[in-house]
């Protein structure tokens, strides 16, 4: 459904390199992550594929159509949220996806139902400019707008940075829904935690694809055994963690410290800690998760 | 203290690494003081005149060859009767006119005194003051010559006849140049500033991916900006009706037509700056400065284009605020017709099919 | 402990929109005080009264013993503050904005050419000085925003979202330099939207609706609420919100 090859941008004439030798499929009705923080290539990524930016080298298909070449077909097909909040701040929410419906030589009744999930939410506030909206109520009309066409692909561009917890995780389920209707969803986070509902990520940094499988391959990719270590005085855990001679790498995940070992093991470890006054200590193996994996390639 | 002063460095700091503001600092006064030192000035030199001499004697050949040798007048000697005349100031080829009657040297002679009849070009009163002036000036000269000569006293008195603006109103000069001014400047900055705004809100992003197709984004936003200049044109023209008694003299359709083409070529400049310009606030200032300072200084309103360096003369041809005023004067204040102005509509016409072709061209359907 | 915010039934009204509902907590020196709530709680507000830059409409506030009505100067000058919309001059370079920044505090010349040597060498930015802030990468931006907020030795910061955006690796990084300042007695005010990160925190507290609607240490608030993590505990409170920041 998507399919890229080798693309390369840069930015300035060629003194800022934005991606290099991006190649990467997405298939039919796949709910495809594109993880990766700030500066990664996510942004241009989606603006080469929605045909808003010409590579520098390269070749990409959308929906069997080139994105230079027929670039024409992929704007009718495509749905296409940007990064951030871009529809028209003085109209109301309704005005807002009656002017995209009929963009789209369609009209809000034809594809309702597509809609009606999320779209629902918002319609008590349909009169309200969109420009007085939450975060998430924003998030929810630009969804509404990107599908009201009934796309073959749907384009979201980091749609749930910035929007709050709850939001995000009912974001997450909207998903889920639409790719059971078949429609192929490329999005991209800097959340890792959200990639673990996506069937296949990619993980980009730099400019640069680390790796690319589902999220239980990629949590397979983790070398070695991951432990988790507790003790009440977490910050100073960390330093004593860190200063113990065996550890490999150590990482705070929040109220645990992830570490791996170079020599030496649990055992070793717990003894050098309660001399060192943590005797609280506690060490357990756990399963690696994304965000351990993205570490250990950045470190790469 | 301290801080104050830290603060302020840290502000030319900002201000020299912006190239782009810099320039403009720096850069307007020089061409300004360039601009009003030496291009530009109210004195008016070499004016077209055109003498006819009914009397032909020697005192009026005195006067032609003074008026001749002043640098104020360039004696047009191709127009020698009175329709020539007629036909010249219609078509604001000639700013004044000498006419010595038939009796002038008769008069002198038997009463001392004899009329010198000046018509000028009062559409502009202050030109028409400022060359009736300098005639005056000569007239004044010559007869303290005759005075010197000796003999009996001998008077030249000129009459003086104001065309189109007898009463020398300012409104006729300045109501066709506001006009020109006011619609460009709506014309230009608002349609560059209602595309690149969406630009800046990234809505342009969205409109691009979808099956819209950008000639029509063109469309919508140049639409409500020609509605808005006729507008603006339809309370223009009532106001000087009413409060200026400024009526417009000739085919109110053809004035219409002529600013309609007027409109068209300003929203297409503003098509062309909305284009490489990044933020609303670029294309504002890319208005101003770029359009509004060379309309108000090469119209022709302020400063009378025949006075300026060639290098200027050039360059206000390409002014199309340049072209619609001589419109606007011709129709509204001397009512004439499409004979006289149908060069200028034409080179109106050929600028705005020039531009709009060139924008719509480089009109960008990416992002880059 | 010494306490250095206090604040006793502090409220914030617009009109009659009451943003913050009679705050009242306390945060204790060396602190990593986390400072939590869904969009639209009032987060935003009831820090801007904390800095000195909004005018509570009723209620009490101490920060670093300066009264919030009366002695704002005072407080500014004993506070930093980071945010992640602005913190630095994108087109100053990277030593004249530590100037600007000290300079604005007050510091004397010697100092901030002490203070700028040891901050590039703690970031291991030295070959960088004159580099433009625009140029570096965004995690070297927000590394050097934060040591520039405390560069004149304040006794509190507050950071508002300082990690956004930012790769898992840096994000870390950040944290150990905020640990690093409260180890140094810098109280630390910090909101965030990364769970985890509210677990480096002492203490947090979640608004919502523009009330505390709980206040404990990470431990604590995980055994009250019956969650695996932070995230359980946040999700169940904010979820019940009735204000999405609408």
């Amino acid at each position: 459904m998507i399919s890229l090859e080798k693309i390369t941008k840069t930015y300035n004439k060629g003194q800022v390199l934005a991606v290099k030798d991006i190649s990467f499929t997405v298939e039919r009705g796949e709910l495809f992550g594109l993880i990766g923080p700030d500066g990664a290539g996510k942004t241009t990524l989606f603006r080469i594929l929605t045909t808003l930016l010409l590579a520098d080298s390269g070749r990409a298909v959308v929906n069997g159509f080139d994105v230079v070449k027929d670039f024409e077909k992929i704007r009718e097909s495509v749905g296409y949220m940007p990064g951030r909040f871009s529809l028209y701040q003085d109209l109301t929410i309704e005005e807002n996806l009656q002017f995209f419906a009929t963009v789209f030589g369609t009209t809000i009744k034809e594809n309702y139902h597509l809609i009606k999930d999320i779209y629902q939410q918002i319609e008590p506030f349909k009169d309200r400019r969109a420009g007085k909206l939450s975060g998430g109520m924003k998030q929810k009309l630009a969804l509404s707008c990107a599908l009201i066409h009934k796309p073959a692909v749907l384009f979201l561009d980091e749609p749930t940075t910035g929007v709050d917890v709850v939001s995000r995780k009912e974001f997450w389920e909207m998903l889920g829904r639409l790719k059971a209707e078949g429609i192929t969803i490329l999005v991209s986070t800097p959340y890792m935690d959200e990639a673990k509902l996506c069937d296949r990520i990619a993980l980009i940094q730099k400019g640069n694809i680390l790796s690319i499988d589902t999220p239980e391959g990629i949590v397979g990719q983790f070398p070695g055994v991951l432990y988790g270590v507790t003790a009440e005085d977490t910050h100073r855990l960390l330093r004593e963690v860190r200063a113990y001679p065996g550890t490999k790498s150590c990482f705070a995940f929040g109220d645990a410290l992830h570490v791996t070992f170079v020599s030496g093991g649990e055992g070793e470890l717990l003894a050098w800690l309660k001399g060192k006054g943590l005797g609280d200590a506690k060490v357990e193996r756990i399963e690696p998760g994304i965000e351990d994996v993205f570490i250990h390639l950045l470190k790469d | 203290m301290k801080e104050l002063l830290i603060f302020i460095r840290k502000e030319f700091l900002h201000v020299f690494r912006d190239r782009k503001t810099l320039l403009m600092l720096f850069g307007l006064p020089i061409a300004q003081i360039v601009l009003f030192g030496f291009a530009l000035s109210n004195e008016i030199k070499n004016s077209r005149i055109a003498v006819v001499d009914y009397s032909k004697d020697a005192v009026t050949q005195r006067m032609i060859e003074k008026i001749g040798n002043s640098p104020y007048f360039n004696i047009q000697r191709t127009l020698a009767s009175a329709d020539d005349i007629h036909s010249a100031f219609k078509k604001g080829n000639l700013k004044v006119a000498v006419i010595f009657p038939a009796s002038f040297g008769d008069d002198l002679m038997h009463t001392g005194k004899a009329t010198m009849q000046v018509i000028a070009d009062a559409s502009d009163p202050n030109q028409a003051t400022t060359i009736t002036n300098y005639l005056n000036q000569i007239v004044a000269d010559f007869n303290g010559e005759l005075a010197a000569g000796g003999g009996q006293p001998m008077q030249i008195v000129p009459s003086m006849t104001m065309m189109y603006n007898p009463e020398l109103r300012g409104a006729p000069n300045f109501v066709p140049g506001v006009m020109a001014l006011v619609l460009m400047l709506v014309c230009t900055m608002m349609t560059s500033v209602a595309i690149v705004r969406e630009k800046e809100l990234g809505t342009m992003e969205i409109l691009l991916v979808s099956p819209f197709k950008p000639v029509y984004i063109i469309i919508s936003k140049l639409a409500p900006n020609l509605l808005i200049s006729v507008v603006n044109l339809c309370i223009i023209l009532l106001l000087s009706d009413w409060f200026l008694d400024l009526r417009v003299k000739g085919s109110l359709l053809l004035l219409v037509t002529g600013s309609v083409l007027f409109i068209l070529t300003c929203l297409s400049i503003g098509l062309l700056l909305s284009i490489n310009a990044k933020t609303q606030q670029a294309a504002m200032m890319g208005s101003m400065m770029g359009m509004m300072l060379p309309t108000m200084l090469l119209t022709g309103f302020l400063f009378p284009i025949e006075n300026m360096p060639l290098a200027l003369q050039v360059l206000s041809n390409i002014v199309p605020s340049r072209w619609y005023f001589i419109i606007i004067k011709r129709v509204m204040l001397k009512g004439l017709g499409i004979g006289a102005v149908w060069q200028e509509m034409l080179i109106l016409t050929g600028m705005c099919v020039l531009l709009f072709t060139i924008s719509l061209k480089k009109f960008k359907i990416r992002l880059q | 402990m010494e306490t250095v915010i206090q604040t006793e039934k502090l409220t914030k009204r617009f009109g009659a929109f009451i943003a913050c509902n009679e705050l009242s907590f306390t945060v204790s020196k060396g602190e990593i005080f986390g400072f939590l709530g869904a969009n639209g709680a009032g987060k935003t507000t009831a820090m801007r009264m904390l800095c000195g830059l909004l005018v509570p409409s009723s209620g009490k506030a101490s920060v670093a013993g300066f009264d919030v009505y009366t002695q704002t100067e005072k407080i500014k000058r004993s506070i930093g503050y980071m945010s992640q919309k602005f913190s630095l001059y994108d087109d100053l370079a990277v030593a004249e904005n530590i100037r600007f920044y000290g300079g604005i505090y007050g510091m004397s010349r010697q100092d901030i050419r002490a203070k700028t040597t040891e901050l590039l060498k703690e970031l291991g930015l030295e070959s960088e000085a004159k580099t433009l802030v625009r140029e570096l990468p965004l995690g070297w931006k927000q590394k050097l925003a934060f040591s520039v907020s405390i560069v004149h030795d304040p006794e509190i910061v507050f950071l508002d979202e300082p990690t956004g955006g930012v790769d898992p690796v840096t994000r870390r990084q950040f944290w150990d330099l905020i640990y690093a300042a409260a180890d140094k007695g810098v109280t630390v005010f910090v909101t965030t939207h990364y769970m985890d990160e509210a677990e480096y925190c002492n203490r947090v507290s979640i608004m919502v609706d523009g009330v505390i609607a709980a206040l404990d240490s990470p431990a604590n608030l995980k055994q009250q609420f019956a969650g695996a993590s932070m995230e359980d505990v946040f999700y169940e409170l904010a979820r019940k919100a009735k204000r999405k920041g609408d």
